[in-house]
């Protein structure tokens, strides 16, 4: 029972980041229909630029944190100006491709910088365990569930009831149209790309508190971005938290319930993918294509 | 109120779609725009609100002013912004919007955005069937609820002129005539500009206060509804009336001479 209590508040915890990078996927998604391939990679840059800018430069971590989300924000502008921008009105699919060109170059970028080698990043947020039914649960871990539900219902008022957001969904559907009303679809990429950044930065922050700074794991948490939203649906805010909940619940029954050597852990995601994409290829929350003649 | 003067619209570089098109609003009139598919009439509204960049044409040689300034190389927000609203062909409601988060969109530009409530209120006057409907996903209207939806949509923005393109398509007879007849009385008493594009000749005559007729990118006929119904022309093959008697084979030789007149 103790057992099966701290794999589901790991679980949940790991979930909870899983569902943050998701967020910030759904919303690029959401806004311009465009799978955006280096969303884990944002997890990165928000990790090591924070590290580098408390550890390496001396600032204070508030500071630190500080500058890495305005560096997000100015990376969403950027990506909308520089790459978005010129490719208006050309296919979605060169769009993504793009995307994977972006991945390459943050990940590239980052190892130019600070290599691969692990480092200790300076973890600042309250790490005192926290005792829950008798399992203990360092404090920062909690922190990650807690803003993911709090991004989860700022962005569920803001599809639902913000000018801007209703604008959001309305480029989705329909661009030309949305161009029409007067909705600069500029900006709407601008503000989806730099949201999408700034969640998955954060992330990267708490990530990088609860472990230690490792290229290899935080990329990893950024490939589970995909059987989140897959499972979840592309499109929906909610679908990113549940699904990211899932897969970080399953994940860790599955790692601790079944021999380590095995493995089976890292490859179970994307079981999961494969199951879903067979039997619900929306997810599970997945807006439906509306096929009216 | 709205001047275009031998404009010229390319695609992709080179197809050319308006070759000196020429056309007039006055203020608090219903303009009709009528001609046969293909005419350019679609790609006369998008020369004017902005549109054309997004399907890679571009306005190559004369000039539109709107209230005396030029605004053919605004951006479309901008032309929202000045008070122009298209309402596009095919109505493209947010498919996945409700019906009251459509009239939201359509409320982008404002800048007083505590009336915004209230004029949602004035669109469900005009539109009781959508405030039924105000939930329900825009997607799942009736075509003729769509239609609603897009002019309610264009409302919201309180638009100077509204350039209604095909507001007929695909709708009954009977909800044509009640769409055309709200047109009107948004004319009337919003103060509304309307440039209207259609295909349904008889019907738009019957709102319009003066008409142009295109054919091939550019203006060949003009004049008030009174005066274009009792043109031969015009009779046949924009109303579907033929002169009694007149022998078939006659006919034919004369359609084929107004035709060449018209193109050349
Ligand atoms: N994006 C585009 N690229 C290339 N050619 C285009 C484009 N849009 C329209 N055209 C061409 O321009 C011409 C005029 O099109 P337009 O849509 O303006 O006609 P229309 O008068 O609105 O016709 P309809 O009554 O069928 O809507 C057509 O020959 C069409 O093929
Ligand atoms: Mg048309």
């Amino acid at each position: 029972m103790d057992k099966f209590l701290q794999l589901t508040l790991t679980g949940l915890t790991n979930g909870a980041i899983f569902a943050l990078v998701a967020l910030g996927f759904v919303l690029i998604y959401k806004a311009s229909d465009v799978i955006n391939f280096a969303q884990g990679d944002f997890l990165l840059v928000g990790a090591y630029l924070t590290f580098g800018l408390i550890s390496q430069v001396g600032l204070p971590w508030s500071v630190g944190m500080l500058i890495a989300i305005v560096v997000a924000v100015l990376l969403g502008i950027v990506v909308e100006r520089l790459v978005l921008r010129p490719l208006i009105g050309e296919p979605i699919i060169s769009v993504i491709m793009v995307t994977i060109g972006l991945s390459s170059l943050l990940r590239s970028v980052v190892i130019w910088i600070w290599g691969t080698m692990g480092a200790q990043f300076p973890s600042f947020l309250p790490s005192q365990p926290i005792n829950v039914f008798g399992a203990v649960v360092p404090a920062d871990r909690f922190i990650a569930i807690g803003l993911a539900a709090v991004l989860l219902v700022v962005f569920t008022l803001f599809f639902r009831y913000s000018r801007e957001g209703i604008a959001m969904r309305a480029t989705a559907d329909d661009q030309q149209a949305a161009l029409s009303m007067g909705i600069s679809v500029q900006k709407i990429f601008a503000i989806a790309w730099s949201i999408a950044a700034v969640t998955a930065v954060l992330a990267g922050i708490i990530v990088a508190n609860i472990t230690e700074l490792s290229f290899f794991a935080v990329s990893s948490i950024g490939l589970h971005v995909f059987p989140v939203v897959i499972l979840g649906g592309l499109d929906s805010i909610p679908g990113a938290i549940i699904g990211g909940l899932i897969i970080g619940l399953l994940e860790s029954y599955v790692g601790g319930y079944t021999p380590s050597a095995l493995a089976l852990r890292t490859v179970f995601p994307f079981i999961v993918l494969i199951i879903i994409l067979m039997i619900k290829p929306y997810g599970l929350f997945g807006e439906e294509r509306i096929e009216r003649v | 109120m709205l001047a275009l003067n031998n404009v010229e619209v390319i695609y992709n570089d080179v197809i050319l779609v308006l070759k000196g098109m020429s056309l007039e609003v006055p203020q608090g009139k219903i303009v009709a725009l009528l001609g046969s598919n293909g005419a350019g009439k679609s790609t006369t509204l998008k020369a004017i609100s902005g549109l054309l960049k997004p399907e890679d044409g571009e306005v190559t040689d004369g000039e539109i002013l709107f209230e005396g300034e030029k605004i053919h190389e605004l951006e479309a927000a901008n032309v929202v912004r000045r008070g122009i609203f298209q309402v596009m062909e095919g109505r493209r409601v947010f498919e996945h919007l409700d019906v009251e988060q459509n009239l939201i969109a359509g409320s982008y530009t404002r800048s007083d955005r505590q009336n915004v409530r209230q004029d949602i209120d004035v669109v469900y006057e005009y539109f009781p069937r959508l405030k039924e409907r105000r939930r329900q996903t825009a997607g799942y209207l009736s075509g003729g609820e769509q239609q609603m939806l897009a002019i309610g949509r264009a409302l919201m923005a309180r638009p100077k002129l509204m350039m209604l393109d095909e507001p007929s398509l695909g709708l009954a007879p009977l909800l044509v005539r009640e769409i055309f007849s709200i047109i009107r009385r948004i004319n009337q008493e919003q103060g509304t500009t309307i440039l209207l594009v259609e295909q349904n000749a008889r019907i738009a005559l019957d709102v319009a206060d003066y008409a142009y007729i295109m054919e091939n990118g550019r203006i060949v006929l003009t004049g008030e509804p009174a005066q274009l119904r009792d043109n031969a022309d015009v009779r046949e093959f924009y109303l579907g009336l033929n002169e009694v008697g007149t022998r078939k084979s006659y006919r034919d030789v004369k359609h084929y001479k107004r035709r060449k007149r018209w193109l050349s």
